[in-house]
C-alpha cells in the first residue's frame, strides 16, 4: 500500500501538468478543436462467489460477496503525442480484509515522437501468448487475491523507452520501487495454511522493496511468425514462501530472490492454426531452473453454418524444479475449448482443465461472459480443484472449489 | 465498401496484360473496341479504373457508427474509429479503435491486408494490456454481430477476385456497370458477387452477394457519396439487408479525414495498445 501513495506523490503533480500544457495549447491554436481529447471511463462490478464445501478453517464463509470499482481517465494532447492515464482500483470485500484493497493500475505521462516512446509513471505491460499461464510476462507483480488465475496485476512504476525500427521494437524498462504480491488473508478462501505474512516479506537484496529493476525486450514479425526475447534482472515477482515458527503461531514468510532471467516467446499462426511456445532461463542463488509452455489452438470457425465459432486449445507446461517447483505447473497438460458466438451479445464461454502428469491432480476452470445491453455484462466462473494430491501446491485449496456470478457496468 | 486503389507495379502489369491482349485482337477491337472487349477483361478493366480513381490518398480516419436491426423495434448501436494507411506495392493497413459499447472501449484491430494470401492481424485486449495476433482465415464469419462478415469490411484488394461484365443497368437513375466478381479465396463465405459501379465516377453503389449455395444472401446499398480532395469519393451510409433473415445492419460514416500525416509507426502492435 505505501508504494501507492508513494508512486500518486510523484505522478499526481503530472495530472496538473497536462491540464496545463493543454491549456496553454488551446490559447495558442484555437482552431483547431479537437487536439486535445480527454475521457473517464471505467468500470463497477458486484460479485459473488458460492464455495461447494464446508471451509477448512474456522474463520472462513461459505460464499462473499464483493465490490470493485475501476475509473479511467485519459487525456491526451499535442496532436495526440503526448498522453497522461490515471487508473485507480478500488475492491470492498465483506469477508476477507487483504482482498479489500486499492492499487493504482496506471498513472503515467507518456510522449512520442517519430520511432520513439517515452513513459514515466505506473503501468502494466503484458509479454506472453501462452493461455494455460503467462510464463513470459515478469514486469509487474500479480495481485493474488483478485483471482487466482493471476491476470489482475499491481501497477509498476516504471520509466520506459520504446524505439521502433525496421528491425523490429525495442523496449527498456528501469523499475525502480517493486510491489509485493497479495495473499488472502485469515478470513478469505483460496488461501494457505499457515498463513502467508505479508507484512513480513524477506528479501535477498538489501535494498528491499528499493532494489532497482531492469528489463529490455525485443520484438517482430516476420510473416507468419511473432517473436519476442527478453531479459530481465532484479526482484523475482513469484515469491518462494518460507516457513516461520518464531511467533505466537507459524506463518509462511515471501522471500523475494534476486534473478536474472531470460524469455523468449513465439507464435506461428497458420490459417486457423496458432502455434505458441514460451520458455524462460532463470538464474538464482538458489537454483537455475528453466520452465517452458507450449502447444496449439486450433479454431473451427462457423461450426454447422452457424455463427459459432469453436476454439480448441492444447498446450504442455514444463518446470525443471520438478515437484518442488513453487509453481503448480511443472509437467502439466492444459486442455481446453474455447466457444464464440459472433452474437450481440459477444457472448464467450472458455472451459478447460490441468492435469498434473505425475499425479493427475486436476484443476478445472470455465469462464463465461455474455453482454445484457450497452453498459451491463455478466460472467460466470467456475474453479473445481479435484483429487489434488498431498504434494501438489494445490492440496491448500482442495476444498475451495467455488463459482462466481459477476455483473459489471461499464460507463 | 469502397474501392480501393491498385499498386503502381501492380496496375502496370495489369496494363500491359491488357496492352498485351489488344494487340493480339488488335483488328477487331480497331472496329469495335468496347463490344468485342470480352466480359472478363472488361470487368477487370473497370474494377481497375475504379482502383485507379482511388490511389494516392495516402492515409484516411474516420469515426463509424454501426446500426444493428434485429427486429423490428429494437436497435443496437457501436461506434468505433478507423484508420487506414496506403501501402505501395500492397494492401493497406489499418486499425480499427472500437468506442461503444463500453466493455470494448479501446480494444483495437490491426490489420495488414495483403493483396494475395491471409492478411496479419492482431487484437489488441485492453483490459489486459495484451496484444494477440489472431487468425485472419474467419472471412465469413459476422462482425461484431453485425449483418456485415469481416470479408465486406476489409480493403477490397483487385486482386481478391475475378471479375465478368455482365451489362449496364442505373441504380436511381445513375448509369452503372454491373460486374459480377468472384472470391478467390476459397475460405469466402460467398460464390459470387454481383456489383454496381457508376459510369460517371467508378462508385461502388450496389453489391448482391451469394452464399455458398449460391443463393441471394445480402445486398448493399452506398449512399451519400462525398467527394474529397477533388478525387476521393466516400460514402456516408453503407446500408446491408439480409434477405435470408430480414435483419439489417447500418454503417454511418462521418468526420473523414484524408492525408492527416499517419507513417508506418503508428501502424504496429505497440502502437495498437496506444490507440485509445
Amino acid at each position: 500500500m505505501r508504494s501507492i501513495y508513494l508512486s500518486s506523490l510523484i505522478l499526481v503533480p503530472l495530472l496538473a501538468v497536462g491540464q496545463f500544457a493543454d491549456a496553454a495549447a488551446d490559447d495558442a491554436a484555437n482552431s483547431i478543436a479537437d487536439i486535445a481529447s480527454s475521457e473517464w471511463t471505467g468500470y463497477v462490478s458486484l460479485d459473488s462467489r458460492l464455495f461447494f464445501h464446508s471451509p477448512a478453517h474456522p474463520a472462513q464463509d461459505d460464499r462473499s460477496l464483493s465490490a470493485a470499482f475501476q475509473p479511467e481517465y485519459y487525456r491526451n494532447w499535442d496532436d495526440g503525442t503526448q498522453t497522461l492515464a490515471f487508473t485507480p482500483f478500488l475492491r470492498l470485500d465483506a469477508n476477507d480484509d487483504e482482498r479489500t484493497h486499492a492499487d493504482i493500475r496506471e498513472l503515467f505521462w507518456r510522449i512520442e515522437a517519430e520511432q520513439f516512446v517515452f513513459k514515466a509513471g505506473v503501468d502494466t505491460v503484458f509479454w506472453g501468448v501462452a493461455e494455460s499461464q503467462h510464463l513470459v510476462d515478469i514486469i509487474n507483480q500479480t495481485d493474488l487475491v483478485e483471482n487466482i488465475d493471476r491476470e489482475d496485476k499491481l501497477g509498476q512504476p516504471m520509466l520506459n523507452l520504446d524505439y521502433l525500427n525496421d528491425w523490429g521494437t525495442w523496449q527498456a524498462y528501469l523499475l525502480p520501487y517493486f510491489r509485493e504480491r497479495t495473499f488472502p488473508g485469515q478470513d478469505g478462501r483460496l488461501r494457505t495454511e499457515p498463513l502467508i505474512d505479508t507484512d513480513d516479506a524477506i528479501y535477498e537484496s538489501g535494498a528491499e522493496e528499493h532494489h532497482v529493476d531492469f528489463a529490455l525486450r525485443w520484438s517482430h514479425y516476420f510473416g507468419d511468425w511473432d517473436i519476442g526475447i527478453a531479459h530481465f534482472s532484479g526482484t523475482s515477482r513469484e515469491p518462494l514462501l518460507v516457513l516461520d515458527n518464531s511467533g505466537s503461531s507459524p506463518s509462511l514468510r515471501p522471500l523475494y530472490l534476486q534473478i536474472d532471467q531470460t524469455s523468449l516467446d513465439v507464435q506461428v499462426t497458420k490459417g486457423a492454426w496458432l502455434w505458441k511456445l514460451e520458455a524462460i532461463y532463470n538464474q538464482n542463488n538458489i537454483d537455475d531452473y528453466y520452465a517452458y509452455v507450449g502447444g496449439f489452438e486450433f479454431t473451427q470457425f462457423g461450426i454447422a453454418g452457424s455463427t459459432v465459432d469453436l476454439g480448441w486449445l492444447l498446450e504442455y507446461n514444463y518446470d525443471e524444479r520438478g515437484d518442488s517447483a513453487a509453481t503448480v505447473l511443472q509437467d502439466d497438460i492444459f486442455f481446453g475449448v474455447r466457444f464464440t458466438d459472433n452474437d450481440i451479445h459477444n457472448t464467450r464461454i472458455l472451459a478447460g482443465g490441468t492435469v498434473d502428469m505425475d499425479s493427475s491432480s486436476t484443476f478445472a476452470n470455465v469462464e463465461a461472459s455474455r453482454r445484457l445491453n450497452e453498459h451491463w455484462v455478466i460472467g460466470l466462473e467456475m474453479r473445481l480443484f479435484t483429487n489434488v494430491d498431498k504434494q501438489d501446491p494445490l492440496h491448500q485449496l482442495r476444498d475451495d472449489d467455488y463459482v462466481e456470478i459477476q455483473l459489471t457496468r461499464y460507463f | 465498401m469502397r474501392v480501393k486503389r491498385i499498386s503502381r507495379t501492380g496496375f502496370f502489369r495489369a496494363l500491359f496484360a491488357f496492352i498485351g491482349v489488344a494487340i493480339l485482337c488488335g483488328p477487331a477491337f480497331s472496329e469495335e473496341p468496347v463490344s468485342k472487349a470480352s466480359a472478363p477483361e472488361r470487368g477487370l478493366a473497370i474494377a481497375l479504373e475504379a482502383d485507379q480513381r482511388d490511389s494516392g490518398f495516402a492515409d484516411t480516419t474516420v469515426n463509424l457508427a454501426m446500426l444493428l436491426n434485429l427486429s423490428g423495434t429494437e436497435e443496437v448501436r457501436r461506434e468505433m474509429r478507423q484508420l487506414t494507411l496506403e501501402v505501395e506495392g500492397d494492401g493497406d493497413k489499418s486499425i480499427m479503435v472500437f468506442d461503444r459499447p463500453r466493455d470494448l472501449n479501446g480494444t483495437a484491430i490491426l490489420t495488414f491486408t495483403h493483396k494475395v494470401g491471409n492478411d496479419d492481424q492482431w487484437l489488441y485486449l485492453p483490459a489486459l494490456k495484451r496484444v494477440k495476433r489472431i487468425s485472419s482465415a474467419d472471412k465469413s464469419g459476422p462482425f461484431m454481430g453485425s449483418e456485415f462478415a469481416y470479408e465486406d469490411l476489409s480493403s477490397q484488394e483487385v486482386e481478391k477476385y475475378t471479375y465478368t461484365y455482365l451489362r449496364d443497368e442505373p441504380v436511381e437513375d445513375e448509369p452503372c456497370f454491373v460486374v459480377e466478381r468472384v472470391p478467390v479465396d476459397p475460405k469466402s463465405g460467398y460464390t459470387r458477387q454481383v456489383t454496381w459501379v457508376d459510369q460517371s465516377e467508378y462508385r461502388l453503389r450496389r453489391v448482391d452477394y451469394y452464399d455458398r449455395k449460391g443463393e441471394l444472401l445480402k445486398t448493399m446499398t452506398l449512399a451519400g457519396y462525398t467527394q474529397y480532395l477533388d478525387q476521393y469519393w466516400r460514402p456516408a451510409k453503407m446500408i446491408m439487408k439480409n434477405h435470408q433473415n430480414g435483419k439489417g445492419t447500418t454503417l454511418i460514416f462521418e468526420d473523414y479525414r484524408f492525408r492527416t500525416g499517419l507513417t508506418d509507426s503508428d501502424f504496429n502492435r505497440s502502437a495498437l495498445s496506444r490507440i485509445r
